[in-house]
């Protein structure tokens, strides 16, 4: 099984459309993976620009540019790096998550493959930032080529005598290392991610203290999503108000949305914050094919709330899709057609969540578990009345209730799913066959680690 | 407990990255998975002495990741998405054609062991759903024929 040289049917096919504003992707297919190639499309110009500022001024530039983190969580990138102590005895890290699972999402994927450079910049902008003078890039165990392509990014820029002793001749020191994980969806979460760094089960850490303060080893560190901090070198050299500019305020610069799912043109495509879901499901991606109807769209990755048909005239920027009572998570746009059954939809959902869960904490572990064996005899038809209400509170009472996001994450795709299609739920009671499956209901594998 | 003069050389590379030895070890788990196709008892213990680590500290971080594996697999392990994206656009039928034409289920192995079967979490070929990896190799916007050749593919491969 070693040694893969990287072949042409592993790269991920592009898309494009006029509405696009390419920012994160705008190197994308232009070879910039060589490093020669990535500096004649202004490649490391940020990070030099960068190394002439004032940690604080890197900072607000970050700050203003309204640049909150496409993990899903959406915070403030430039208010997290201000948290980073100025002092500090022990050395100070930055971690970039390229542990991509959250269902729905592959946009990093297609940041590692085209565009490395970017993101080491970006590691090297933040460290420069919150004074650290080490980072680390995570990649998912499942992205072994990416792997490849960005361990050998880093060796060019060693050997370009842009990473290590006195970078650019600044007289400063910097380390990019790669590191490499093994399959967990809980590493994705930024604690846990520490913990697999340092050789662990990934299991979340209590917070206080938080990262920036405690993080890899003892020491602060600053954690972002590759695409946040493949934001960070255009914010440098554009300035924080042309990227704040390409949003609504408080949500700048652009998204890699990655549209999936029963969509004509499924894809990955840059669009300005607050782009119309309507319109993104309608013409960007070419509306629902098979003469198909639009049931339902997961907005944000597998953890967010669905809307249903009538919802999606909404704007796709956090405070838009919260507003309408779910997340715009990691940018994971999932189209769910009126030949597809949620109820199932539901359960293959909590499938996930119950496998992935690490197990710390009770609601979690047992409240994924239960929904599981509920959803899976429901959807069979040995469903009763008395289920639906139990799933959404069993699901209400997770919510909150753990030490990492993983409970909450499973519970309110569920209680979206319970309160919007109810009816589905009804319709599977009583011993009867799921309306959605002529022959009855598949039996479901249990997808489970070993 | 030998391995190759590339995973020793990788191995050298990687630990000083970091403060504390153990910090290698998932990445490195992995690597020697590769060589020898599983994580034996003896590479667990090889492992564990040049990370100093108990063998239980090691099997602990095993058991958590599901990429990780204490049992033989056949040489190409066919994992198939059947995640929401990948559930919508057909992710099942390709699982359930899989198993039949393999014969086997969920975490089985063929007889001649070349091919071992799994239903996987989201891979990241969302947008090019159904997607399987068939060891590192991604295959994507899957069809009951497209993963007949693919399928062909690596039995020639295995031939040859």
């Amino acid at each position: 099984m070693q040694n893969y040289p990287i072949s042409k049917s592993r790269m991920a096919s592009l898309v494009s459309h006029p509405d696009e504003v390419k920012v994160v992707s705008r190197r994308f297919g232009q070879g910039a993976t060589d490093i020669d190639r990535y500096l004649e499309l202004d490649g490391y110009r940020a990070v030099q620009k960068a190394l002439g500022m004032e940690a604080d001024a890197i900072i607000n530039e970050v700050k203003n540019s309204g640049l909150r983190g496409r993990g899903g969580a959406g915070f403030s990138t430039g208010m997290k790096w201000s948290f980073v102590p100025k002092q500090s005895a022990k050395p100070k890290y930055v971690l970039c998550n390229g542990d991509e699972s959250e269902p729905g999402t592959c946009k990093d994927r297609l940041i590692f493959e085209h565009d490395p450079h970017s993101v080491i910049e970006g590691v090297m902008i933040g460290g420069l930032a919150v004074g650290a003078r080490s980072g680390y890039i995570y990649i998912r165990g499942e992205y072994r080529y990416l792997s490849i392509i960005m361990q050998k990014a880093i060796r060019d820029a060693y050997t370009k005598g842009f990473l290590g002793k006195n970078i650019f001749g600044s007289g400063r020191d910097f380390d990019v290392y790669w590191h490499g994980g093994a399959g967990a969806y809980e590493v994705g979460e930024e604690s846990a991610l520490m913990e697999s760094l340092e050789g662990k089960r990934g299991i979340p850490r209590i917070r206080p203290p938080f990262p920036a303060v405690v993080g890899l080893w003892g020491g602060p560190t600053v954690i972002n999503n590759a695409e946040t901090l493949a934001s960070v070198p255009p914010i440098i050299l554009g300035g924080a108000e042309w990227f704040a500019k390409l949003g609504p305020p408080k949500n700048g610069g652009t998204r890699l949305f990655c549209l999936s799912g029963n969509v004509a043109k499924p894809g990955v495509y840059e669009l300005p914050m607050g782009y119309n879901l309507k319109k993104m499901i309608y013409e960007v991606g070419g509306g629902i094919p098979n003469g198909r109807q639009l049931k339902a769209v997961v907005p944000g990755g597998a953890s967010c709330p669905c809307l249903t048909a009538d919802e999606v005239d909404v704007n796709m920027d956090f405070d838009s899709v919260a507003k309408a009572g779910s997340m715009l998570g990691s940018g994971g746009v999932v189209v769910i057609d009126d030949a597809q059954c949620i109820v199932k939809f539901a359960l293959r959902t909590m499938k996930f969540y119950q496998h992935e869960s690490c197990g710390w904490c009770i609601p979690c572990r047992e409240g994924t578990d239960w929904l599981k064996k509920t959803l899976v005899r429901f959807h069979a038809g040995g469903g009763v009345k008395k289920d639906i209400d139990n799933m959404q509170y069993l699901s209400e009472n997770m919510l909150g209730r753990t030490f990492c996001p993983l409970g909450d994450a499973a519970a309110m795709p569920t209680i979206a799913f319970v309160k919007k299609f109810r009816k589905e739920f009804e319709d599977h009671l009583e011993g009867r066959p799921c309306p959605f499956e002529l022959e009855g209901a598949r039996e479901q594998m249990p997808v489970m680690a070993h | 407990m030998k391995f190759s003069e590339e995973f020793e050389k990788r191995f050298a590379e990687m630990v000083p990255h970091y403060p504390t030895k153990r910090s290698a070890l998932v990445p490195t788990l992995l690597y020697a998975q590769d060589e020898i196709g599983f994580l034996s008892d003896e590479v667990i213990a090889e492992l564990a002495g040049r990370l100093d680590l108990t063998e239980l500290e090691v099997r602990n971080v095993i058991t958590y990741y599901s990429m990780l594996t204490t049992k033989p697999r056949g040489k190409f392990n066919v994992q198939v998405c059947t995640n929401i994206s990948c559930l919508v656009r057909g992710g099942e039928e390709i699982f359930d054609h899989c198993a039949k034409k393999l014969g086997v289920g969920h975490n089985g192995t063929t007889p001649d062991g070349l091919f071992t079967l799994e239903e996987v979490e989201c891979i990241g070929a969302c947008s090019w759903a159904p997607a399987a990896q068939v060891n590192y190799d991604f295959h994507e916007n899957l069809t009951t024929e497209k993963i007949d050749e693919v399928l062909d593919q690596y039995r020639k491969k295995a031939t040859q």
